[in-house]
């Protein structure tokens, strides 16, 4: 179970903002969060992942602190390891589809079934410049699951699939996402596409 | 035709290139990530080579490591190191001189890889070194090309600050720069004229490789 209560300061156009979460996730949940542009879904996402500190908040993960402002204790990204979808892929141009999981993980059988997943077995050696929009986006879902999170983190993830692939893809995560017990926190915009997916949702809104 | 001042000029521009790769590697690495004042004033004086005027750049170096007074006599002294006057000399200046056109183009290509490249390793456990040694350099190769071509370039055409630090020791200090400028100060323009050509046809084909890596390197799917 992941217990979060944050308060970050945005900064925004119409004077100060404030992004403030206080919910529990448990284990093997599926929540979409949505709210509107700039409310700091993803802002949100990276505090989570250790990306981004928050001015006061606690985050703990089972029994384990990984961030609490008033003792200074901030885990750093690479302790936490979560799963990171980023909403641009941030894929990196200079490894091929195979490159991208074997640099998160060495277990061979691991990264052989997430490629079958993700329909990208035909394309190990390709460079992300040679692969379609819907195909980075899934290599970035394949290449989070790749180090066997314990949280997921999607930021519109599922954006540049088309509805078949989305929908295949979908079912094949479901299995995955409840053999790894995962809890997986997915951003989007169109809350209606995962429907059926999510078992919760959380809405992001800012206080000012 | 004494062929040495060539020879020592490409023997100035490697060394000076390797030295500027070693340094400027980890310390444009850590001015690119975010901003403060102490490395503006850092950045300030990488630069300043760029405005100086090398013989003012080349004044200062020759009171600073005179073996006569302060850092320069410290050395001697307790290094048996002397930098007036010498090929360590010239490669000490030539580093300083040379250290914005190193430090530009890769400062400037880590500076534009997306932030998110970086924190999309370091979710996957990937320590900062690891970080930039699997994924950003790699994405920044044609910058590092230029970068060092542009210094090999700019040490072969060194002249003033060479010329204060250096003077103009025949098989020791006098590189082709130098050369030219001697050999017209004596008349003898055939002379001028060979250092000038390969001068120009080396530093030529520099730059014609430079646009030909450039352009063959495939673009990043996030242009």
């Amino acid at each position: 179970m992941i217990t979060i209560n944050i308060e970050k300061k945005l900064k925004a156009y119409s004077g100060q903002q404030w992004l403030k979460v206080n919910r529990e996730f448990t284990d093997g949940s599926i929540t979409k969060i949505y709210g509107p542009s700039g409310a700091g879904k993803t802002t949100f996402l990276k505090i989570i992942a250790g990306l981004i500190t928050p001015e006061k908040g606690i985050i703990k993960v089972d029994d384990i602190t990984w961030l609490d402002t008033s003792t200074k204790i901030s885990l750093s990204p690479q302790k936490r390891m979560v799963g990171f979808v980023f909403q641009n892929y941030a894929l990196f141009p200079n490894m091929t589809v195979r490159e991208h999981l074997e640099y998160a993980t060495k277990a061979v059988g691991w990264i052989d079934r997430l490629l079958a997943i993700g329909k990208l077995e035909t394309l190990t050696t390709h460079k992300p410049e040679h692969l379609s929009g819907g195909q980075q986006q899934r290599l970035a879902i394949l290449r989070a699951l790749a180090i066997k999170p314990k949280l997921l983190l999607m930021d519109e993830p599922f954006s540049a699939l088309d509805h078949e692939m989305k929908r295949v893809l979908i079912d094949d995560l479901k299995v995955l996402f409840a053999e790894l017990g995962l809890i997986v926190l997915i951003v989007t915009h169109n809350p209606q596409e995962l429907d059926g997916l999510c078992s919760g949702e959380l809405e992001i809104d800012t206080k000012n | 035709m004494d062929l040495t001042p060539i020879w020592l000029t490409l023997k100035l521009a490697c060394i000076t290139t390797l030295i500027l790769l070693a340094i400027c590697l980890p310390l444009a690495w850590w001015l690119s990530k975010g901003r403060s004042f102490f490395k503006i004033i850092i950045e300030a004086i990488i630069t300043m080579p760029l405005v100086l005027p090398p013989s003012v750049l080349g004044f200062y170096l020759l009171l600073a490591f005179s073996p006569q007074h302060g850092v320069g006599k410290w050395l001697h002294d307790t290094f048996d190191l002397q930098f007036v006057f010498s090929f360590q000399g010239l490669v000490l200046a030539s580093v300083i001189y040379s250290m914005p056109f190193m430090m530009g183009p890769i400062k400037s290509a880590l500076q534009q890889l997306p932030a998110s490249l970086s924190q999309a390793s370091y979710t996957l456990g990937k320590s900062e070194r690891e970080t930039f040694l699997r994924v950003l350099l790699p994405n920044i190769k044609p910058s590092l090309f230029t970068a060092m071509v542009l210094t090999f370039a700019h040490t072969l055409g060194e002249f003033g600050v060479v010329l204060m630090i250096g003077g103009n020791i025949p098989n020791v200090t006098r590189v082709a720069s130098i050369a030219v400028y001697d050999s017209v100060e004596n008349m003898d323009y055939s002379a001028a004229n060979t250092y000038s050509l390969i001068l120009f046809c080396i530093t030529f084909v520099l730059v014609i490789g430079v646009f030909i890596f450039n352009k063959t390197q495939a673009k990043s799917p996030l242009e």
